[in-house]
């Protein structure tokens, strides 16, 4: 269990990262980013990623942008570099709460000291919890590539089986989250305490004064290749109802009636009927945080 | 093509420079290079935390992170905890108060995590103790007196406060 | 949640005053006046002192495999069979060779060693003995079977070297299950045993069986089975081999619990004389019975050392640990029992299916789990009549070795579902059941030949049922009902025994026969002692328990005592570490030679002294005093210097040396620890996840040498029944690939799964061990199973299902919670 041998570069600064995988593309190489590496590490030491060269982005933790979290006009900012275990312990408005909230399911905390944020959206695991958070908040991944920087919103990062919309030769400098939710909650299930769960979910209400949905998300992690928006579920929450039990069971059964879940996939004995079943649960239970999130 | 790079790096206050091939992990380092064999290595996939250390204060795996992404950082390991003297520190004598190791194989890892949870979180709870303290493995102990040991530490410590 | 009954923070009332609750004193040392060693305990047996083995530990300084480095050492590791089962059609290392950084690499016929061979005495047609070769020569029987060796500059290098071997193979269909391999038209894992079965031993069939089945008021038949799992020590195995020209020999310093045994086999394997193998063990990160057998890894990386003359290192990854590491547990009970009306069974007819994997282990065979189990099925219970049929399967799995608690847990599974089942068609309470079969007369000789010697059975099952009651569980369990909720209570109520001598393992004919341990102790010049112990520790604080009997056989202070265990060269021989014996028999060891290193100390002071030997005797604080005139004494110094340094003092009959051996062996049938645990689960209705709210332990191992270490072998062997019971398994599909390679997989339970423990101790010494103790090692393995599987069923009590299998699935029991079977 030792990686395959590769270049290692240091990126000095964004342009230069972009530089060193355009150059080392053109020779030839297979290069590939890491940043905290928490994700690619693992799959690098079972030899099942086995990139020629890797351009580490770690001195940009130097750059002050890259690990900026800020907000202005309802708008979250997140530098590319800016780690789980940052968002857990950063003090951030109610509509975006539920960001920091999540955070105690990534991992454990010397995994969420050293992951980022961006490098688990570019991972693109179908259960990571970024991955649901992108699609619950409306996220928007900056990437700069050669031809200058482009913006791709959430709905289009996630092609499923860890490919997403980040060019190879792309390098992602912040993730915008724009629509705060202050009604929001993630929640999932594993078997054992900080492992990739089997199913996740996240839910966002929108609510009037008089806790009455007026619209909302519902995002499923574990129940496709990608992590997927329930719009039956969300039209139920559209719909508008007092957010109480019964909406979330409601909201339950739409999810659990509208996916289309994977059978046995990873060999545990795990049936998509059961994956179902737990995302009836959760996006139950997610629905009830969500409505007493904020109040 | 694995030119090997010159890494400079500060454990536990020395500071070293070490030719390393660039897929070497910081865990390896730290044991076959600099001859840290405190940190032991378990699973080399980020899971078991017998290789934690601290990286800049933070709790990391040291085997998820190539020792070259480690340039100019702060590495503290198991055998900078005890005092000048040699005397163990507060959460070491508590781990050997509350049988907290048998085997000790998972040991230094867990005093690690440990130290970063309670900088982090001087007043946690028992249950915010065990839940951080999931972070790492441990087949010989159950982890009960290993929760003891660091909950009874976080509070000699709030109170010497 | 409601309200909860409270838990008392010391939930063991009557535990015995004795060392310290963990926590209220640190580093407590017991007063220095305090009572004389009464036979069993003194001045430090019973104490929960600070433990020898923790600064090292904690500091960083203890030194395990890995952590030695050798001038010029290189590093190994093997090419690994990818399929399950084939033939080898060719192995081209070429590639390999040329790899940048690679020294050499070798296949079985570049090595030519000699195969691993485990034989029981038995006739043919009840076992089949099977060779397993160092590296696979013809055929490979198992994914991640050892191919061929590479041996490199670094273990990087080492992995390039393994990547660019060459191996084809000519698929053959897989073993890999009962099913699969007692088919007609099976596949054979081995040609010698062509219908894939190693051991098939009907060890009993007494009268009545069937008269009692015929009369029954009521029957059970129940099929109960275990997962295969991993003992998974933290350290991985590993070996650093070394070739001493000086001395003409082959160190080897290994992980293992059977240093000898090491030595013999890596002797037969070289076809060297065991005096050029010196075999030593350094600190080992936990072994839980994977480090007690014999790996054919650690003898090609010895071979390869001989052959280059250069130090080797091999340390097994993680990957290599989980799918070729030596795996255990996967079992089939049939168990069909009879009772009568009054709820006392009347005969047990048991089928046991073990599936060994792909070979036989050293020293225990195939056979140790079947027979283990079939000598052992009746348990706590008093079963008039009794038939058994145990078998050893082999399959296209990775091997097996003994591990903790050697189907034990699997056969007390059986027997306490089969007490559940009898209860709920009894319409009896379970707790009453067991009352009504449980042991109650010591010693006991059972249906199957074995007497039982004096233990708790009973009373530990009431305390265990008293503290649920006391703290309010059943009516909690009640209330949670009416809330829709699903609690579960759980008991499980069993013995096992522990420091099985050579008598015990003589019955199940073995050619190679554990049992003793021998020690020898010495006194240096200043009066502290070195103890060597056959016995081999790898967590279980034996430098610090070895240490508080020979002090207080000695009366001196326990610092003085050093352990010294593990080296070929040091110790003349012993059987190491597994099945706990360790206390019970090696420490019994160290006790008798204690005891003559006292009695040759008295002999030397009476003669200073001038006066009759029966004048003298130890004064428990580090000297020997007159009895007739107790001003007059010398302290062991001064003995010391004079046998040493002043020779010509001594009794013309005594040695100029402080030395004494003892040996010690278990007679009989041996003694049994016996404990029993109740639990109480819930069960989540929205995900089937089972919760462990309550687990109490209540257990009995004799004399409590170490009150901290007995409680820590408990709950961490608690953890790993809980593990079996609801988390670790590793499957393998229809072509033999297993589907645990990683820790993503293989669920090794952390702090969040395992719940806080409260032990309570009942004490009945031992009458035949030194020390009165019995062993501690196993308990909690073997009865967590049975426990959460029973309060698990409990919780589902209105479902109509019942749960006889582990690990047990939240998939399953959600299932069962809506009916959706």
């Amino acid at each position: 269990m030792k990686p395959a041998a590769f270049t290692y570069h240091r990126a000095h600064g964004v342009p230069d990262a972009v530089g060193l995988l355009t150059d080392l593309t053109a020779a030839g190489e297979d290069p590939k980013l890491i940043a905290g590496g928490q994700s690619l590490m693992p799959m690098m030491t079972f030899r099942l990623a086995r990139p020629s060269a890797l351009v580490d982005l770690g001195p940009l933790r130097r750059v002050p942008s890259m690990t900026a979290i800020s907000e202005s006009g309802g708008t979250l900012s997140l530098g590319a570099l800016v780690t789980h275990h940052a968002v857990e312990t950063a003090a951030l408005s109610p509509g975006f709460a539920v960001l920091a909230r999540a955070m105690r399911w990534v991992g454990h905390l010397p995994i969420r000291s050293r992951g980022t944020v961006a490098g688990s959206l570019v991972h693109g695991d179908a259960t990571a919890e970024w991955c649901l958070l992108a699609l619950l908040l409306d996220a928007e991944v900056v990437a700069e590539g050669p031809a200058g920087r482009r913006t791709i919103p959430a709905g289009e990062l996630f092609h499923g089986f860890y490919a997403t919309a980040v060019d190879p030769d792309e390098v992602v400098v912040e993730v915008r989250f724009t629509r705060p939710a202050p009604h929001a909650a993630l929640t999932e299930f594993a078997r054992r305490h900080g492992d990739f769960a089997i199913v996740d979910a996240a839910v966002a209400l929108d609510l009037d004064e008089d806790g009455r949905t007026s619209g909302g998300r519902v995002v499923l992690g574990g129940v496709a290749p990608a992590p997927v928006r329930v719009p039956e579920a969300e039209e139920v929450l559209a719909a508008g109802a007092p957010a109480d039990d019964a909406l979330a069971a409601a909201v339950a059964d739409a999810a659990a009636g509208a996916i289309d879940p994977p059978d046995t996939d990873d060999g545990a004995g795990v049936s998509a009927a059961y994956r179902r079943r737990l995302t009836r649960t959760l996006v139950a239970d997610a629905c009830r945080q969500a409505s007493g999130a904020a109040r | 093509m694995t030119d090997p790079h010159l890494l400079s790096l500060t454990v536990n206050g020395a500071e070293h420079e070490v030719v390393v091939e660039p897929r070497r992990t910081l865990a390896d380092v730290l044991r076959h290079d600099l001859r840290l064999t405190g940190t032991h290595v378990g699973c080399e996939h980020g899971v078991c935390g017998a290789c934690t250390v601290l990286l800049d204060d933070a709790p990391v795996r040291a085997c998820l992170v190539f020792a070259v992404q480690a340039e100019g950082s702060e590495v503290r390991t198991v055998e900078s905890l005890a005092g000048p003297d040699g005397g163990l520190s507060d959460l070491q004598q508590a781990f050997t108060d509350h049988h907290a190791l048998q085997c000790g194989f998972c040991t230094p890892g867990f005093l690690l995590l440990a130290e970063g949870v309670l900088a982090e979180q001087p007043d946690a709870s028992r249950e915010e103790v065990r839940e951080a303290l999931s972070a790492n493995l441990c087949r010989c102990t159950g982890y009960q007196t290993i929760v003891d040991a660091v909950c009874a530490t976080a509070r000699a410590r709030q109170e010497a406060r | 949640m409601t309200s909860t009954p409270t838990v008392p923070a010391d939930a063991d009332p009557d535990r015995p005053e004795r060392g310290d609750h963990p926590g209220d004193h640190p580093g407590h040392h017991p007063p220095s006046t305090g009572p004389r060693f009464d036979g069993h305990r003194g001045r430090w047996v019973g104490a929960s002192v600070p433990r020898h083995e923790d600064p090292r530990l904690l500091t960083g300084r203890g030194r395990f495999v890995d952590d030695i480095a050798l001038s010029g050492m290189l590093h190994a590791g093997f090419v690994r069979a990818t399929v399950a089962h084939a033939r080898l059609t060719g192995i081209d290392l070429t590639a390999t060779r040329e790899v940048e950084g690679v020294v050499a690499a070798y296949d079985a016929a570049d090595l030519a060693l000699g195969d691993i061979v485990a034989i029981l005495d038995r006739p043919a047609e009840e076992f089949t003995p099977t060779a397993m070769p160092i590296l696979a020569k013809d055929k490979v029987r198992f994914v991640g079977e050892p191919v061929a060796l590479v041996v490199a500059r670094d273990p990087y290098a080492v992995e390039d070297g393994i990547e660019a071997a060459q191996v084809s193979y000519d698929v053959l269909d897989a073993v890999t299950g009962e099913e699969s391999a007692l088919a007609s038209d099976a596949p054979r894992v081995h040609d010698e045993a062509p219908d894939n079965v190693l051991l098939d031993v009907s060890m009993f069939d007494t009268p009545g069986v069937d008269e009692a089945f015929a009369d029954a008021a009521v029957t059970v038949d129940v099929v109960t089975r275990s997962g295969r799992q991993n003992a998974l020590p933290l350290e991985t195995r590993g070996v650093v081999a070394a070739w001493d020209a000086r001395d003409d020999q082959l160190h080897v310093a290994t992980t293992t619990q059977v240093p000898h045994q090491v030595r013999t086999v890596l002797a037969r394997c070289l076809d060297v004389p065991e005096r050029t193998v010196r075999v030593t063990v350094p600190d080992m990160g936990g072994g839980f019975g994977q480090k007690c057998v014999v790996g054919r890894e650690e003898i090609a990386a010895a071979a390869a050392a001989k052959r280059l003359d250069r130090p080797v290192k091999w340390i097994e990854d993680r990957r290599e640990a989980l799918t070729a590491g030596f795996l255990a547990r996967e079992q089939r009970y049939r168990t069909r029992a009879a009772f009568d009306a009054d709820g006392q069974i009347t005969a047990l007819d048991v089928d046991i299916v073990c599936d060994m994997g792909a070979y036989s282990c050293y020293p225990f065979t195939a056979g140790i789990e079947p027979l283990m189990a079939s000598a052992e099925m009746p348990s706590v219970y008093r079963v008039p009549a009794y038939r058994v049929r145990g078998r050893a399967l082999t399959s296209n799995k990775a091997p097996t070795a003994p591990y903790r608690g050697v189907s034990r847990p699997q056969y007390v599974v059986a027997i306490e579902r089969v007490m559940e089942r009898a209860a709920r068609e009894l319409g009896l309470d379970p707790v009453e059941v067991r009352r009504r079969n449980v042991i109650t007369q010591f010693p006991y000789t059972g249906v199957n030949g074995v007497t039982y010697d004096p233990g708790t059975y009973r009373e530990s099952l009431d305390l265990a049922e008293a503290t649920m009651r006391d703290e309010g569980w059943y009516e909690e369990r009640d209330r949670a009902a009416a809330q829709g909720r699903h609690l579960g209570i759980g008991y499980c109520c069993f013995s096992e025994r522990t420091g099985y001598g050579s008598e015990a393992f003589a019955k199940r004919r073995m050619t190679v026969v554990p049992g003793f341990d021998i020690s020898e102790i010495r006194m240096d010049t200043s009066g502290a002692v070195v103890v060597t112990s056959g016995t081999m520790n790898h967590g279980q604080s034996h430098e610090t328990t070895f240490a508080q009997i020979v002090a207080d056989r000695l009366g001196i202070d326990v610092g003085l005592v050093k352990l010294r265990q593990g080296d070929t060269e040091r110790i003349s021989y012993g059987w190491g570490t597994f099945a706990s014996r360790s206390v019970t028999i090696g420490g019994s060891a160290v006790a008798l030679a204690s005891e003559r290193l006292g009695e040759l100390l008295c002999r030397i002071a009476a003669h200073l002294l001038e006066t009759r030997p029966e004048n003298v005797a130890l004064d428990g604080d580090g000297g020997v005093v007159q009895l007739d005139d107790p001003t007059r004494r010398l302290s062991f110094t001064d003995i010391a210097d004079v046998a040493h340094l002043r020779a010509h003092l001594l009794p013309k009959d005594v040695d100029p040396t402080l030395t004494a051996t003892a040996s010690f062996d278990v007679p009989g049938d041996g003694t049994f620890s016996n404990a029993t645990h109740a639990v109480v689960v819930e069960a989540d209705p929205g995900t089937g996840q089972v919760r462990i709210l309550r687990y109490a332990c209540v257990e009995d191992c004799g004399v409590v040498v170490h009150p901290q270490v007995v409680d820590g072998q408990c709950r961490g062997g608690i953890a790993q029944g809980i593990a079996g019971a609801l988390f670790e398994e590793v499957t393998y599909d229809s072509h033999g690939e297993p589907s645990a390679a990683s820790f993503i997989d293989y669920l090794v339970p952390t702090a969040s799964e395992i719940p806080d423990v409260s032990i309570a101790h009942l004490e009945t010494p031992c009458a035949f061990t030194a020390n009165g103790a019995k062993g501690a090692g196993e308990g909690g393995t073997i009865g967590a199973p049975a426990a959460v599987l029973n309060a698990v069923n409990d919780a589902l009590r209105d479902t109509g299902v019942e749960l006889d299998s582990t690990p047990i699935h939240p998939w399953t029991v959600l299932a069962a919670l809506e009916g959706t079977p």
